[in-house]
């Protein structure tokens, strides 16, 4: 039958290298998505506001980025800059090629959200004598935000796995962390089970973490 | 030896993409076999069924897809068998298809109003009968414009083969670029295919549910 004894304390014992990788899994999750909520916001200004010029980059922009694979954009970001003179740590490279990809993905969230908002409450603010900015602000945004907050946090469920990739420029994330730890020890199979448990662990906290944002500060009562 | 990105290089690029649509038709065809079984358990009324199945979407939907290729490659290889990354990519790929388009579907199985399969038994249908002829034909409706957009994710995450060492439009575009030294021509020849061939997906996806929810309205 199996011939094969799993060894699962000899990756066990990297713990130290797993958690710095975990660490930087999380902080280029983060930061992207920070990031990427400003173009996106922007973007989705742009499309709703903005002249036919500004209307169309927003459109080339979103949907070049949604139809080309993220490993394509990481690698465009990465090998292609420093053919034009800019030279950029692998790390910034791939916190550049995410917050790119993760704000196409929210342009159209919020894009979505802002024409979920009836018309008739912009009226209303008119009416109300609000300024445009104001009723962007307070009524079309805050609505919106709270409307397409489930998919932002799937959304950065999806950044965070799909953070793994950029193992491929050699980050040092949870995934390469896996590469070089297997590639000392040889056990690979149980490396990437565990990093894998991992990921799911990560995944679950942050679906956790955002529930319970949701109930505090989020629900409309 | 460098040099330049030529004509060559390109019908090379184009002639890989064949690997990316095999890829992907490998992906589709399996996943939606094994989907559609993911999703009839996932909206089954007997409970250990759906337990597993929901369970099953859970593991491939919270862990990364990379990952997931990963230890189906180097699990065969525990298992005892030896496999190639063109077949570990094909399980992986499809594996993960189906979690992803069993939920699509459990959606879409689960929009079919009740009162629809109550019509069906009330008019003395079997169960087989009120599913396969009554339920599942409503719901084929509504999985189109979501399966269509699926089918792009799909498309897009063959690239990930590469990393397993599977050689696509990916690793091509990487190999032509170490031999050219023309990355941002390289990848973004590499892009526009892709483009190519997800964008009139993604634009036929959009335009049907467009439709239908017109004709819902």
């Amino acid at each position: 039958m199996l011939n094969y004894t799993f060894q699962f304390g000899a990756v066990l014992r990297d713990w130290p290298l797993l958690l710095d990788g975990l660490l930087l899994t999380v902080k280029l999750s983060i930061v992207s998505m920070v990031f990427g909520m400003a173009i996106a916001t922007a973007c989705a200004f742009a499309s709703a506001y903005g002249g036919k010029g500004l209307q169309r980059g927003v459109l080339v922009y979103v949907e070049f980025i949604r139809n080309t694979p993220f490993l394509v954009q990481v690698l465009f970001v990465y090998l292609g800059l420093p053919s034009l003179g800019i030279r950029l740590p692998a790390e910034y490279a791939a916190i550049l090629a995410m917050t790119i990809n993760v704000g196409a993905y929210g342009a159209e969230i919020i894009r979505a959200g802002i024409e979920s908002i009836p018309r008739g409450q912009v009226e209303a603010g008119k009416v109300l004598g609000l300024r445009p900015l104001q009723i962007f602000r307070l009524i079309i945004l805050k609505q919106a935000l709270i409307a397409i907050y489930p998919a932002l946090t799937s959304q950065f469920i999806l950044l965070m796995l799909g953070s793994s990739i950029v193992s491929a420029i050699a980050v040092e994330e949870l995934t390469a962390t896996a590469n070089s730890i297997q590639s000392r020890n040889f056990r690979t199979f149980e490396v990437y089970f565990i990093v894998t448990l991992i990921y799911m662990a990560l995944s679950l906290a942050f679906r956790v973490a955002f529930h319970l944002i949701h109930e505090r500060w989020i629900r409309v009562r | 030896m460098i040099r330049d990105f030529s004509t060559g290089d390109l019908v090379l690029l184009l002639l890989a993409a064949r690997w990316t649509i095999a890829l992907s038709v490998i992906a589709f065809v399996g996943g939606s076999a094994v989907g559609l079984l993911v999703a009839l358990a996932r909206t089954s009324s007997a409970r250990i069924p759906r337990y597993l199945a929901t369970f099953y979407i859970e593991l491939f939907q919270d862990t990364p897809l990379l990952m997931q290729l990963f230890v189906v490659f180097f699990g065969a290889n525990v298992l005892g068998f030896q496999i190639s990354a063109w077949t570990a990519v094909s399980i992986g790929l499809t594996l993960y298809g189906s979690a992803f388009l069993g939920e699509i579907w459990r959606g879409c199985i689960q929009a079919v109003p009740a009162g629809q399969w109550e019509a069906a038994k009330a008019l003395g249908l079997r169960t087989w009968q009120a599913s396969l002829l009554v339920v599942l034909p409503q719901a084929l409706r509504l999985a189109v414009p979501p399966t269509i957009g699926f089918l792009v994710q799909l498309i897009k995450n063959t690239s990930l083969a590469s990393i397993v060492g599977f050689t696509e439009l990916t690793r091509t575009g990487q190999l032509v670029n170490n031999a050219t030294y023309e990355p941002l021509m390289v990848f973004l020849v590499v892009s526009l295919i892709y483009f190519a061939l997800c964008w009139p997906l993604s634009l036929a996806s959009r335009r049907l549910e467009r439709r239908l929810a017109r004709t819902a309205a």
